[in-house]
C-alpha cells in the first residue's frame, strides 16, 4: 500500500512578520516548523504501516529549496520516500494554483492508494488545498478525519468530527483524507532514523517534470485570487472581576460559562 | 515562649496603618490562608494584613516589636514545608498585593521588583524585552518573594544555579522594623559578612524582603529539548554524569519514569509521545545560535544511542512538542496528589552519583512499608522529590509508616552526602530532619544567627531551627 503525505513549512510562531508594501509573509528561515495538522496526518499514515504490511511513506512539499527541513524531518519521524516540488514558476500560488501544483506532482508520482493531508496550515488556514487536490486527481475525500476505524483491502472507514456531529465514511481507494486532532500523539523525529536517512536523497521535481508544463497554469499566473492583506490574529483577552460570596462567585461563573457555551 | 494576644487597640493601631479593608480578623480568616499547598501543618493567625508599601511592613513590624507579637509572612502559598504557617497565631502578613515591577534597568541588566511579583509575571515582563530570568522552579504562580526565601531551585539548576544566584540585592525590613538595603546593581560584593545571602533561603525567619533586584542576561534565542528513553532507571541514571561532563552543558536533565508519566497522562487528560518505556531523561540545551545547539545535541545524541544505552533520542524541537513533554514534567506534583488522599514529601538533594542507589533503596522502602512511593527528580542536580502516598492506610497506619520512612530515606541521604533538602526549605516540618543532618553545633550558629536579627523571636518563630 502507498500514501503520499503532503505536508507544508509553516511559520512556527503566530507573531510574523508581513512586508508592509507587498503585503506578504516574511518567512523567516530559522522560525519555521511543520504544520502542526500535518503532524497528525503523519502520525496517522505511520499507524496504518504499523497495522498493515508492505505500506510505503511518501512525504511530499511545494515550496522553496529550504521547505526540503521538513522532509527530512518527516523521513527522522518514519516516512520511507520524500519528494520536493520547487520551481520559481510556482511563486505566488494560490489554494488553487498549489492544489493543482500537487495533484501534478501526485500524477508523477502515480502509483498511491492513499493521499493524507492536514486538515488545514495554520499560516493559510484555507483548509482548501486537500479536497482540491482530489477534484484535480479525480479521487473522493473525507475532510476532518480524527480516526481511522477499518482498514480493507480495497477501501478504508474513517471518523470525521464537525462542529454539532460525528460521521462514520466508508470510502474506496484511491482516496484523500484531511487530517484534524484526533486521538493520535504525533511521535517525535527519531536520532536513530536521522542517523539511517541522513544520506536519502531528497529529489526535486520542477515545472518541466510535470505532465502539464504550461507555466499559466502556475504560481501567480494560474492563481485567480489574490491575497490584499495579511496580518497575524488579533489577540485579545478580557477580564472581569467577579466578587461576592462563595456561592454567589460559583453560581456567576457557571453562568457566564453555560451563557458562552463552555458548559 | 508567650507572645501578646491582640487586644482591640492593636487591631486598631494595625488597622490604622494600613486601612482597615486591609485587614481581615479571625472569623473572616479563610481557611485557605491557614496551610501551604502540601497542608501538612495548619494554624489559624489572629489576624491577617494585607500590605502593599515597604513603610506599611516597617510600621507593622516596629510595633509588633514594641507589643511582643509574632508576624509570619505568606506569599502565594505554594510552598511545601510549612514555613507560610503562623503556628503561633499573631499576624499573617499577605505580600501578594506589594507587588509591582519597579524598573528593568538595560545597562546594569537588573530588574527591581517587589516581593508580590509572580514569578511567570517575571518571566513574561523580560522576555518580551528579550532578557532572561533563569530560575525556573516548577510553580510559576509563587511569589519572587517567596523563591528568595526559600532559595528556589528548579529545572534550570544544572546550567544556572539557583535562586540565590541572580539576587543582586535586597531591601529588608528586620523584626524591629527598621528597613536595610542589602547589595545592590553591582555584580561583585566583597563588603563585609553576605547578610544578602542570610536573608535568601532563611524563609522568613531574619527578615522581610519588601524588594529585589534580579540579575538578568540576554534571553537565549533557541531551546532544545531531547526525550531519551531507556531499558530501565539505572541506565538512564547512570547516564546522568557523563552526558554532564560531555562538552556541552545541558539546562535541565530531569530524570522520568514510566508510572510518573501514567499519572500525569490522565491528570492532564492527554497522551504523551513515545510513554511506552520505563525510564527516560528529558534534557534541554539553550543558546544563542542553532548551529551551536545542533552541535550539542548531536554530541549528547550520539553519546546516549552509542555508549551510554539509549533506546533513541527523541527531538522537542517546537512549541507544541515542547508544551507536550514538558506539561506532563510539570504536572507531576499536582498529578501524584490527585493520585491519592493525603502526600507528603522528600526533597533531598545527593551527589549525583548516589542517585540511582538512592532510587533502589526508595523501592526497597516502598516495597518494605507497603505504602506507594512515586518519584521524580532533576537528575543533573541530584534533587530528587520522593512522595509517600497515602492512598487508604488509616491515618494512624499512615503516620507511623510515614515517620518510619522519612527516618530511613533521610539517614541513608546522610550516609551518600546528601542534605535534607535541595530547594523546598526546612519549615516546620523538616526541623527535626535538618537537626540530626547538620548537628548541634551548625544548629548554635543557626540560633545566634537568628537571635542577631530576631532578638525576641516574633518573626516566623517555630521555624528551621
Amino acid at each position: 500500500m502507498n500514501i503520499i503525505t503532503c505536508i507544508k513549512q509553516v511559520p512556527a510562531s503566530s507573531n510574523v512578520k508581513v512586508d508592509s508594501n507587498t503585503g506578504v509573509l516574511i518567512r523567516e528561515s530559522n522560525n519555521v516548523k511543520m504544520n502542526p495538522y500535518d503532524l497528525y496526518g503523519l502520525e496517522t499514515a505511520f499507524q496504518i504501516k504499523e497495522m498493515k504490511e508492505s505500506v510505503d511513506i511518501h512525504a511530499v512539499t511545494m515550496g522553496p529549496p529550504s521547505a526540503k527541513q521538513v522532509l527530512e524531518e518527516a523521513l527522522y519521524m518514519g516516512a520511507d520516500e520524500a519528494t520536493l516540488v520547487s520551481d520559481r514558476r510556482f511563486a505566488g500560488a494560490d489554494v488553487l494554483a498549489t492544489s493543482y501544483t500537487l495533484s501534478q506532482l501526485i500524477d508523477h508520482i502515480s502509483n498511491y492508494d492513499m493521499i493524507i493531508c492536514g486538515k488545514q496550515t495554520t499560516d493559510g488556514d484555507t483548509a482548501q488545498v486537500g479536497p482540491e487536490i482530489a477534484e484535480f486527481l479525480n479521487i473522493p475525500h473525507v475532510p476532518y478525519v480524527v480516526d481511522i476505524i477499518e482498514i480493507n483491502r480495497d477501501g478504508i472507514v474513517v471518523k470525521s468530527t464537525y462542529d454539532t456531529y460525528d460521521e462514520i465514511v466508508s470510502v474506496k481507494f484511491p482516496c484523500l483524507l484531511t487530517l484534524d486532532k484526533g486521538s493520535q500523539v504525533p511521535r517525535l523525529p527519531s536520532y536513530k532514523r536521522k542517523q539511517i536517512m541522513k544520506t536519502h536523497q531528497i529529489e526535486t521535481i520542477t515545472l518541466d517534470d510535470l505532465d502539464d508544463q504550461n507555466p499559466n497554469h502556475y504560481g501567480l499566473n494560474g492563481s485567480p485570487t489574490q491575497v490584499e492583506e495579511i496580518f497575524p490574529p488579533d489577540k485579545r483577552s478580557d477580564s472581569i472581576q467577579i466578587k461576592g460570596s462563595n456561592k454567589e462567585v460559583t453560581k456567576e461563573i457557571m453562568d457566564i460559562l453555560a451563557k458562552n457555551r463552555y458548559l | 515562649m508567650t507572645y501578646k494576644i491582640l487586644t482591640k487597640e492593636d487591631i486598631a493601631t494595625l488597622g490604622r496603618i494600613v486601612g482597615t479593608e486591609h485587614i481581615i480578623l479571625k472569623k473572616d480568616i479563610a481557611i485557605d490562608l491557614t496551610h501551604d499547598e502540601l497542608g501538612a501543618v495548619s494554624a489559624y493567625p489572629e489576624i491577617v494584613i494585607e500590605v502593599n508599601q515597604t513603610k506599611q511592613v516597617s510600621a507593622i513590624m516596629k510595633y509588633a516589636f514594641q507589643e511582643h507579637i509574632p508576624v509570619t509572612v505568606r506569599g502565594s502559598g505554594t510552598g511545601l514545608v510549612g514555613a507560610c504557617v503562623p503556628i503561633e497565631g499573631g499576624i499573617l502578613l499577605d505580600m501578594t498585593k506589594l507587588n509591582n515591577i519597579i524598573e528593568l534597568d538595560p545597562i546594569n541588566m537588573t530588574l527591581r521588583v517587589e516581593p508580590g511579583v509572580l514569578l511567570m509575571e517575571i518571566a513574561e515582563y523580560v522576555e518580551k524585552e528579550g532578557y532572561f530570568y533563569a530560575p525556573d522552579p516548577g510553580e510559576k504562580s509563587a511569589t519572587i518573594g517567596g523563591n528568595i526565601a526559600t532559595n528556589a531551585g528548579g529545572m534550570r539548576a544544572v546550567k544556572y544555579g539557583v535562586t540565590r544566584d541572580w539576587i543582586r540585592g535586597l531591601e529588608v525590613v528586620l523584626p524591629n522594623g527598621e528597613t536595610i538595603q542589602t547589595g545592590g546593581k553591582i555584580v561583585k560584593n566583597s563588603s563585609g559578612y553576605a547578610i544578602k545571602d542570610l536573608i535568601i533561603g532563611s524563609e522568613g525567619t531574619l527578615g522581610i524582603i519588601t524588594e529585589a533586584t534580579l540579575k538578568l542576561i540576554q534571553k537565549p534565542k533557541k531551546s532544545v529539548s531531547m526525550l531519551i528513553p531507556f531499558l530501565n532507571r539505572e541506565d538512564a541514571i547512570e547516564a546522568v554524569p557523563q552526558v554532564i561532563s560531555a562538552h556541552s552543558l545541558p539546562t535541565a536533565v530531569e530524570f522520568l519514569e514510566a508510572s510518573s508519566l501514567r499519572f500525569s497522562e490522565e491528570f492532564l487528560g492527554k497522551r504523551i509521545p513515545h510513554a511506552n518505556y520505563d525510564a527516560y531523561l528529558l534534557i534541554s540545551f539553550d543558546g544563542t545560535t542553532q548551529s551551536q545547539i545542533d552541535s550539542d545535541v548531536d554530541i549528547i545524541s550520539d553519546m546516549c544511542v552509542n555508549q551510554l544505552g539509549a533506546i533513541d533520542v527523541y527531538l522537542v524541537d517546537t512549541e507544541e512538542r515542547m508544551s507536550s513533554v514538558w506539561s506532563a514534567r510539570g504536572a507531576f506534583l499536582e498529578a501524584i496528589k490527585a493520585s491519592t488522599t493525603e502526600i507528603d514529601e522528600c526533597d533531598v538533594v545527593l551527589p549525583r552519583e548516589y542517585i540511582g542507589p538512592y532510587l533502589a533503596f526508595t523501592d526497597a522502602l516502598s516495597q518494605e512499608l507497603g505504602i506507594r512511593i512515586p518519584y521524580f527528580g532533576h537528575a543533573g542536580d541530584g534533587n530528587l522529590h520522593i512522595y509517600f502516598c497515602k492512598d487508604d492506610l488509616s491515618d494512624g497506619v499512615w503516620q507511623k509508616k510515614r515517620d518510619i520512612g522519612f527516618e530511613k530515606m533521610y539517614e541513608k541521604a546522610f550516609t551518600y552526602g546528601g542534605l535534607v533538602s535541595g530547594e523546598h526549605g526546612i519549615g516546620y516540618v523538616k526541623k527535626t530532619y535538618l537537626e540530626k543532618q547538620v548537628g548541634q553545633t551548625q544548629i548554635k550558629l543557626m540560633q545566634g544567627i537568628k537571635k542577631v536579627f530576631d532578638p525576641t523571636n516574633i518573626l516566623n518563630p517555630g521555624k528551621i531551627t
